[in-house]
């Protein structure tokens, strides 16, 4: 059995049966001939923290992209099934593509700011979608830096570059900035691979601390991280989804071999 | 309330400059075409085997480019046999050789400036320094000093005065930085895993770069090199400073002959206000064109076919 | 030993520049010597005739005013056409259309100078007076059009090497927050590739200072300081044509004025090219 402890779910009981964020039926997606994922079925519920784990190119960043139709850069991408987030086909040909993305956030593996200052990249997400006063935008930024756990470090240098931060606050500056949009849904890719242990450990605080009113996906290498971080955990392998579910049943009670050995590090 | 900014207009502003990028991209297609359709409209008609042919006449109608034609001929070849091998030996030197030291950045910064001198400035060095050869065996044509017989192949006359040989000199200036940078590109696409790979050998600098980085980069040498060229067969400004606009009835018989070029001859049918002579000078801008098309094309074909991926 | 004839041609091409410095230093002072030039009338009238008799003015101005005005034409189309080409090959265009472009670009890029002068002469300035009575048969926008189509290459080429240098996680990132397309070249990458277009545009400007035979054969021969863009001009490197071409004797004042326009030449391009290329370095340097 696995020495990592899992987490136990901090869902309240007392919670009205779990709200579906994200519902996946039969999912499939290709990139020209390959296909890259295979008859998914799952259900992220909201407000928790979801982990997707599975060895490299197992699907689990394509799979995560798709959520918020970032596969549409790639031409040879497409996918046929059943994704719908709160209810809406994300697959459908009507989709406002612009308007999904302000809904469902993105934190990239490399942290990606703007070469604009700290306050410009808070404030570009808003700005695309709303006319704000200055006022409005100078609250809207406080109030995203706050809830990055960022605004204490960077309150009196607002103006100078973003490229001028740490990796780790650079990262912590980009939750911010998908913060800000006022999505539903944060979608994670890897977060943390990038950055030292340290900043990995203040951000992981950060993702516990934001499931309150986010609901999070967090596509992770790093096991240790799923069991700590997550309430619910699907594992991937080789584009099928092999297993899904609350983490610690997962962890202490996986009922496919292919989960238990990856989990037990015999592969992957 | 911050107010909502709807996201129709948004996509409207989306498509609004995507039409805007088209219009500009086709711009640049549709002046191309109106350039060339009107080209050949003009010269069509007055292009002919006799007009290759022919030597430059008082009359449109007789007029010919075959001394222009032979003269580019002459003048490029020299040009290119001195500037690829300084060309290419300078860039070698700058990329496989050299350490980081001030000297080289400032050789290094000193051939981006020289590639940004307006051509005309380069006649003014080659008629200075080639030409007249800082008035060193002075200024009158009977102290030339001279070796063989003018009429032969082998004659040599210092200084080089307004010849075939000055003007191919003076070439090799203009594009001297142009090779210079390409080679330059061109090494530097070699992946050093390669050059690695033969250090581990005990082989030394120069049998790396002979026999590794040298035969990897020939394609984008070679590239560079074509186009080079085929900026050299173009350029006017420096040998119409050089040696003005001759009219010349022969081709070049030694590196000392006369000269006249094909953009030069161009330029002095161009600039007569008669409509026989803008079409006969159309008509050479058809030749001139073919060639540019010509060595492009090759530079192209080099480019798709040879250039393997080196990864 | 090798070793030691790439050495030698590296410097020669250092052998080049100082050359081309002191050639120019000198003519330029043996200019200055004669009695009819001074410094401050070069840098400070407004009159040019050199060849005029007995009155000569060596006033720089109207020879520059050509050339700027020549090349505010041709930066006017350039510039902008050109950017926009790149951001549409750079962010948008399929690689089958850039494999059709980027051909066509380089065509535009190897056509002879003298062919963009003939064009201007016989084809865009009878165009220019079906427009306006105003243009005469030598005229500013003429050459200016030719010259902003001849670095109209060079400005979309550099533009998109520059906007190719942004890197992809900005555009991923500015895609995720809900950006447009547009919202992703125009507000993020075109602004993170600022500093590496604006040296394509001071390297095309330098350029069209240095272009001479389009000059020559479209823009006129009349040296004077006016704006307008319907004027005939003459431009530095035109004017060092016509001498050149001409009769003066090479140890008179009208010749030697060639080689101090030439100087003055070469002092706006090689200031041109040097700030241009210093922005492209700190830039390229940002990105790698």
């Amino acid at each position: 059995m696995s020495t990592i402890e899992p987490k136990t779910s901090h869902a309240p009981a007392s919670a009205a049966p779990n709200e579906m964020a994200v519902t996946v039926r039969g999912f499939s997606s290709w990139y020209g001939d390959f296909q890259a994922l295979k008859g998914l079925e799952l259900d992220i519920p909201a407000r928790q923290i979801t982990a997707f784990i599975g060895p490299s190119g197992c699907g689990k960043s394509t799979f995560l992209r798709w959520i918020n139709r970032m596969n549409d850069t790639i031409p040879s991408a497409r996918a046929e099934g059943t994704l719908d987030l709160h209810g809406v086909d994300l697959l459908s040909r009507s989709l406002d593509v612009v308007d999904l993305r302000r809904r469902v956030g993105m934190v990239f593996q490399k942290p990606n700011p703007f070469p604009k200052s700290i306050y410009d990249n808070v404030a570009f997400g808003p700005r695309l979608h709303r006319t704000y006063s200055r006022a409005e935008l100078d609250q809207l930024v406080e109030q995203s830096l706050r809830a990055a756990s960022i605004w204490n470090e960077v309150k009196d240098r607002l103006h100078s570059s973003a490229l001028g931060l740490s990796g780790g606050q650079q990262q912590r500056l980009c939750i911010a900035r998908a913060i800000a949009v006022g999505p539903e849904i944060l979608l994670m890719d890897e977060p943390c691979s990038a950055l030292d242990p340290k900043s990995t450990l203040a951000i992981e605080e950060l993702i516990e601390g934001l499931a309150d009113r986010y609901t999070i996906v967090i596509v992770t290498h790093n096991m240790q991280q799923a069991a700590r971080v997550s309430d619910q955990t699907a594992f991937f392998f080789e584009g099928r989804l092999i297993e899904a579910g609350a983490t610690e049943m997962i962890w202490n009670k996986p009922k496919n071999k292919q989960t238990e050995d990856y989990i037990t590090g015999r592969f992957g | 309330m911050a107010a909502m900014r709807s996201t129709a207009s948004r996509l409207l502003a989306n498509r609004a400059f995507l039409l805007v990028c088209l219009v500009a991209t086709n711009v640049a297609m549709i002046v191309l075409a109106v350039l060339l359709i009107s080209i050949f409209w003009q010269g069509a008609e007055t292009l002919s085997w006799k007009f290759i042919t022919n030597f430059a006449s008082r009359k449109p109608a007789e007029a010919g480019i075959l001394a222009p034609l032979m003269g580019s001929v002459w003048v490029c070849s020299i040009c290119g046999l001195v500037a690829l091998p300084l060309g290419v030996g300078t860039a070698i030197y700058l990329e496989e050789f050299s350490k980081r030291t001030r000297f080289t950045r400032i050789v290094q910064t000193n051939i981006m400036n020289l590639a940004g001198v307006p051509s005309i400035v380069y006649g003014i060095l080659g008629l200075t320094a080639f030409a007249r050869m800082f008035g060193v065996f002075g200024t009158n044509v009977d102290d030339a000093i001279t070796l063989g017989d003018e009429e032969s192949l082998f004659f040599l006359r210092l200084p080089f005065g307004s010849s075939v040989l000055a003007g191919g000199l003076t070439l090799m200036l203009v594009i001297l930085p142009v090779v210079i940078i390409s080679t330059q590109e061109a090494l530097r696409a070699v992946p050093s895993s390669l050059r690695s790979g033969a250090f581990a050998l005990g082989a030394t600098r120069w049998q790396t770069v002979w026999g590794i980085t040298l035969p990897a980069a020939i394609p984008g040498i070679m590239t560079g090199a074509i186009l080079a060229m085929s900026r050299a067969i173009g350029e006017s400004a420096p040998l119409l400073v050089l040696g003005g606009l001759l009219l010349v009835f022969n081709t070049p018989e030694n590196l000392m002959s006369d000269f006249a070029i094909l953009p030069l001859q161009i330029y002095n049918w161009a600039s007569r206000p008669q409509d026989e002579f803008h079409a006969i000078a159309a008509s050479a801008i058809i030749v001139q064109l073919g060639v540019l098309f010509l060595f492009n094309g090759i530079a192209v074909f080099i480019r798709q076919k040879l250039q393997k991926p080196l990864q | 030993m090798i070793v030691g004839a790439l050495f030698l041609a590296a410097c020669f091409s250092i052998l080049v520049t100082t050359t081309i410095l002191l050639v120019l230093a000198k003519e330029t002072w043996g200019f200055f010597q004669f009695d009819e030039v001074s410094l401050g009338e070069f840098f400070g009238g407004l009159e040019w005739n050199p060849l005029l008799g007995a009155e000569k003015h060596f006033g720089i101005w109207p020879l520059v005013s050509g050339t700027l005005l020549v090349t505010a034409i041709a930066a006017s189309f350039a510039l902008p056409v050109g950017l926009i080409s790149a951001i549409y090959l750079s962010e948008y265009a399929s690689p089958r259309v850039r494999a059709t472009l980027k051909p066509a670009l380089e065509i535009l890029a190897g056509v002879p100078t003298v062919v963009y002068g003939f064009f201007a002469l016989t084809v865009i300035t009878p165009v220019l007076q079906k427009i306006s009575p105003s243009f005469g048969n030598y005229n500013a926008t003429s050459a200016g059009l030719a010259t902003g189509i001849m670095i109209l290459p060079i400005v979309c080429s550099l533009s998109e090497d520059a906007l190719r240098a942004v890197p992809r996680g900005l555009r991923d990132g500015a895609l995720a927050l809900g950006g447009t397309r547009f919202d992703v070249s125009v507000k993020v990458v075109v602004p993170a590739a600022l500093s590496g277009i604006v040296a394509a545009f001071l390297l095309a400007i330098s350029r069209a200072v240095g272009e001479t035979m389009i000059v020559a054969l479209a823009a006129g021969g009349v040296a004077q300081i006016t704006a307008n863009p319907a004027a005939e001009v003459q431009t530095m490197t035109a004017y060092m044509v016509q001498i050149f071409l001409g009769d003066a004797p090479a140890f008179g004042v009208e010749y030697k004025s060639s080689y101090a326009v030439a100087a003055m030449l070469f002092a706006m391009t090689f200031l041109l090219t040097m700030v241009g290329q210093s922005i492209l370095r700190r830039f390229r340097e940002e990105y790698d």
